[in-house]
C-alpha cells in the first residue's frame, strides 16, 4: 500500500551520520553502475515498444522483482517504519492484507486481460473497455499524479540527504534528478527495472544488519514486546487488539474499516490499477511470466514487513515518547536513528547508498510510467497521431527530460509550500479508488456502457474528495485520525463510483459484444491462444498455485500477531 | 483532436481505435523490438556488483577496530554483511554459469539505423 500521507517527511537535523570515505566509495560505485546499465541498455531500444514496455520480452524474476521495488520506494521504507513507530504492529495490515489478496488478484484474474488485449499502458485498456472521454480523462490524472509524486520523492530524498550527509537540498535534488534523467532517457523502461532490481537487492542489504542490530540492542523479540507493553499498551504489538467496531486505538480504524478500506478498496486500486506498477507486469515475456510478475512479488512483500516494521518499533521501545513533540526525533527518523547508533563505517555505505537508491527507484518508476502515459495515450492518440514510430520514441526521450524537470520544479515548489503539496498528494491517493471501481465494474459487467466508465471515474473522484476534504476537514462527520477518514474516504468513492456506473448504463446503450472480447470476464481475445512457452508448465511456474501460496501465506502470518 | 483518415499505413491511428489495433500495432512492433536480443543479462551485473561489495565490506570487517565491533552491539556487522554479500553476488554469478543467457533469436530484419 501507499506511504500513509499523514506521516510529514521530515528528519531531525542532529541525525548526521559519521560517513567516512569509505562509505562515500561505495555510494560512488553504484552511481557508475547505475549510469552503466543505463548506456548498455541503449542498444536494445529500437522501437517504441523497446523503449516503453521492455519490447514485451523480460523474464518474470526481473519484472517480478522490479514490481515489488518499484513499490519499495524509499518514501515507503521510512513512511511505513515511522508508521509502525507511531502505530506498532498494526503496519502488518498494509502488507499482509493491504498488498498480497490485490496482488494475487492482479496476477490471477486480470492480468489475463491486460497482457492479453496487447495494450500498453492501463488508460488503453480504459479506451477499449470504454471511450475516448474515460480515456483522457484517467490519462491526464495519471500523468500529473506521476509527476507529482515524482516530485514528491525528490524533495524527500533532498531532506533526508541534507539531514545525513550535509548536502545543500539543491544539491541533492539536481544530482538524483540527473541520474534518474540520464539512465531513462538512454534505456528507456529497460534500464529503470534493471536498476529496479538492483536496487532491491541494495535495500535488503541495507536494512537486514539494521533489524538484526536493534533486535539485539532490545533484546530480543521477547524484550521488544515486553518494552513496548510496558511504555504503550498491550494492543501495540498485537495487529488486531483494539480494532473492535466502537473501541479506539491510536489507528483510528476498526477492523471493517481496515478490511473493506484498506484490505478491498485502497489496496486494490493502488495494486491493480496503478499503472507504475502494472508497466512491470505488462514488460513481461509471455502471458505466464505476466501474471506471475505481480505473484513473485508477493513474497517478498510477505516479509519486507518486518524489516520496516522493526526498526519503527525499535526506536519507539529505545527513546520515550519516540516521534512526539519534545523527543527530538520525527517517526520518519527511526530507520535514520537506527542507522547513527549502529552501523560502523562499510555497512553505513551500504545503507546509505541503498537509501539513495530507493529514492531513486521510487521516481525513476513515475518517470518511466509518465513518459509512456503521455506519449501513447495522451500524445499518440490526440495531439499528434499517425508518425511513424522513430518519431515516438524520440517524443519519449524529450518527454523524459520534460517530465524530470518537471518533477525538479516540483521537488522545489514542494520545499517551499510544504503544505500544499500534503494536501495534493492526498488528494491524488483518491484517483486510484474511482479507476479500481470503474475497471472491476467494466470487467465484471457486459452491460457497462461506454459512456459509464467516465460518469463512474468523476463521480468516484468527486465523492472520496468530498468526503476527506470536505466532510472530514471541515468536521461535519467526526473520524478519529487522518488514517481512518483516508479509509473511508476510500469506501465511499467505491460505493458511489459504482451507483454511477450502474445509473449511468442503464440510460445508454451497452457496447457490441464483438468490442468486447478479451475485456470482460468470461470472454477471450482471438490473439490469446499462443502456446505455452517450454518450462512454463512446471508445476512451481503455475500462477494458480503461486498465488494461492502467497494468500495462504500471509493468512500464517497474522496468527502469531493475533493473539 | 485531430481525425487522420486517410492514413493506410496506421490504421489503428484513427477514431475507433479498437482491440484489433492495438493488438496489430503491438504485434508489429514487437516484430521488429530489439530488446530480446540485445539487453544484457542481468546477473552479471547483479553479481559483479555484489561480489566487488562483498570483498569491500568483508575486508573492513576483517580489520574493523573494536569501536566499529562495539557500536555495532558486539557483532563483526561489516564482516557478516560482507560475506552474505559476497554469497549472493556468487549465487548469481553461478546461476549465470549454470545457466547461460540463451543465445539471441536471429534477428528477422535487416539491421536498422538507431533511433537517436
Amino acid at each position: 500500500m501507499q506511504t500513509p500521507t499523514d506521516a510529514p517527511t521530515y528528519l531531525a537535523a542532529e541525525l548526521r551520520l559519521p560517513t567516512n570515505w569509505l562509505d562515500y566509495t561505495i555510494l560512488a560505485i553504484y552511481f557508475i553502475v547505475v549510469l552503466g546499465i543505463g548506456f548498455a541498455a541503449r542498444r536494445s531500444v529500437r522501437t517504441s515498444l523497446d523503449f516503453f514496455l521492455s519490447g514485451r520480452s523480460l523474464p518474470a524474476w526481473i519484472t517480478g522483482l522490479a514490481f515489488i521495488s518499484a513499490n519499495l520506494a524509499a518514501t515507503e521504507i521510512l513512511g511505513m517504519a515511522a508508521n509502525s513507530a507511531q502505530y506498532g504492529a498494526y503496519t502488518v495490515h498494509w502488507y499482509w492484507i493491504g498488498a498480497i489478496p490485490a496482488m494475487v488478484f492482479l496476477g490471477l484474474v486480470m492480468m489475463p486481460f491486460y497482457y492479453g488485449s496487447k495494450v500498453r499502458s492501463v488508460p488503453e485498456f480504459l479506451l477499449l473497455r470504454f471511450d475516448r472521454a474515460a480515456h483522457l480523462l484517467s490519462s491526464i490524472l495519471f500523468a500529473f499524479a506521476a509527476i507529482l509524486i515524482a516530485g514528491v520523492n525528490l524533495y524527500a530524498l533532498a531532506i533526508v540527504v541534507e539531514a545525513l550527509l550535509g548536502w545543500p537540498e539543491w544539491v541533492a535534488i539536481v544530482v538524483a534528478g540527473a541520474f534518474v534523467l540520464a539512465y531513462i532517457t538512454l534505456g528507456g523502461l529497460s534500464s529503470a527495472i534493471y536498476n529496479e532490481v538492483l536496487q532491491f537487492f541494495v535495500i535488503l542489504a541495507a536494512l537486514i544488519p539494521i533489524t538484526v542490530l536493534g533486535l539485539k540492542k532490545v533484546g530480543g523479540w521477547g524484550g521488544l514486546t515486553d518494552k513496548l507493553t510496558a511504555s504503550h499498551g498491550e494492543n501495540f504489538t498485537t495487529a488486531w487488539g483494539g480494532t473492535g467496531i466502537g473501541s479506539t486505538n491510536p489507528l483510528g480504524a476498526n477492523w471493517l474499516t481496515i478490511v473493506l478500506g484498506l484490505g478491498f478498496v485502497l489496496s486494490f486500486g493502488y495494486w491493480t490499477t496503478n499503472f507504475a506498477e502494472v508497466q512491470r507486469a505488462l514488460s513481461a515475456k509471455n502471458l505466464s511470466a505476466g501474471q506471475r510478475t505481480p505473484l513473485i512479488a508477493a513474497y517478498p512483500k510477505i516479509f519486507i514487513v518486518f524489516l520496516v516494521m522493526i526498526p519503527g518499533l525499535v526506536a519507539a521501545a529505545l527513546i520515550p515518547n519516540f516521534g512526539a513533540s519534545g523527543s527530538g526525533y520525527q517517526y520518519n527518523d527511526a530507520i535514520p536513528y537506527l542507522m547513527q547508533e549502529l552501523l560502523p563505517n562499510g555497512v553505513l555505505g551500504i545503507a546509505v547508498t541503498g537509501l539513495l537508491a530507493a529514492f531513486m527507484a521510487g521516481m525513476a518508476a513515475n518517470v518511466s510510467s509518465f513518459n509512456t502515459v503521455f506519449t501513447t495515450d495522451i500524445w499518440e492518440k490526440y495531439v499528434v497521431p499517425g508518425r511513424e514510430d522513430r518519431y515516438y520514441v524520440r517524443f519519449g526521450r524529450l518527454i523524459t527530460v520534460i517530465g524530470v524537470c518537471a518533477s525538479v520544479g516540483t521537488a522545489f515548489l514542494a520545499s517551499s509550500f510544504s503544505n500544499i503539496m500534503a494536501y495534493l498528494q492526498t488528494l491524488f491517493s483518491f484517483f486510484n479508488v474511482p479507476m479500481f471501481v470503474v475497471f472491476i465494474v467494466g470487467m465484471f459487467w457486459k452491460r457497462a456502457s461506454a459512456k459509464s466508465g467516465f460518469w463512474g471515474l468523476l463521480a468516484g473522484t468527486v465523492t472520496a474528495m468530498v468526503n476527506y476534504f470536505v466532510f472530514y476537514k471541515k468536521g461535519i462527520v467526526s473520524l478519529p485520525t487522518d488514517q481512518g477518514a483516508n479509509f473511508v474516504s476510500a469506501i465511499a468513492g467505491f460505493v458511489a463510483g459504482a451507483i454511477v456506473m450502474f445509473a449511468v448504463s442503464l440510460f445508454t446503450r451497452p457496447k457490441p459484444a464483438q468490442e468486447l472480447r478479451g475485456l470482460v470476464y468470461g470472454t477471450r481475445s482471438p490473439g490469446m491462444a499462443e502456446p505455452p512457452a517450454p518450462g512454463d508448465d512446471a508445476w512451481y511456474r503455475k500462477p494458480a498455485l503461486l498465488g494461492w501460496g502467497a494468500v495462504v501465506l500471509a493468512a500464517a502470518c497474522y496468527i502469531p500477531f493475533s493473539f | 483532436m485531430t481525425e487522420q483518415p486517410g492514413q493506410p499505413d496506421h490504421p489503428g491511428r484513427h477514431h475507433h481505435y479498437t482491440e484489433d489495433d492495438v493488438a496489430r500495432d503491438v504485434t508489429d512492433l514487437e516484430a521488429k523490438s530489439a530488446t530480446a536480443a540485445r539487453i544484457f543479462d542481468l546477473r552479471r551485473i547483479i553479481g559483479g556488483l555484489f561480489v566487488v561489495y562483498g570483498v569491500i565490506v568483508t575486508v573492513v570487517g576483517i580489520t574493523d577496530s573494536q569501536s566499529a565491533i562495539d557500536k555495532a552491539q558486539g557483532v563483526n556487522i561489516n564482516l557478516w554483511t560482507g560475506i552474505g554479500m559476497l554469497l549472493l553476488g556468487g549465487v548469481f554469478l553461478a546461476w549465470l554459469k549454470l545457466r547461460p543467457t540463451p543465445p539471441p533469436p536471429p534477428e528477422g530484419l535487416p539491421e536498422e539505423e538507431e533511433p537517436a
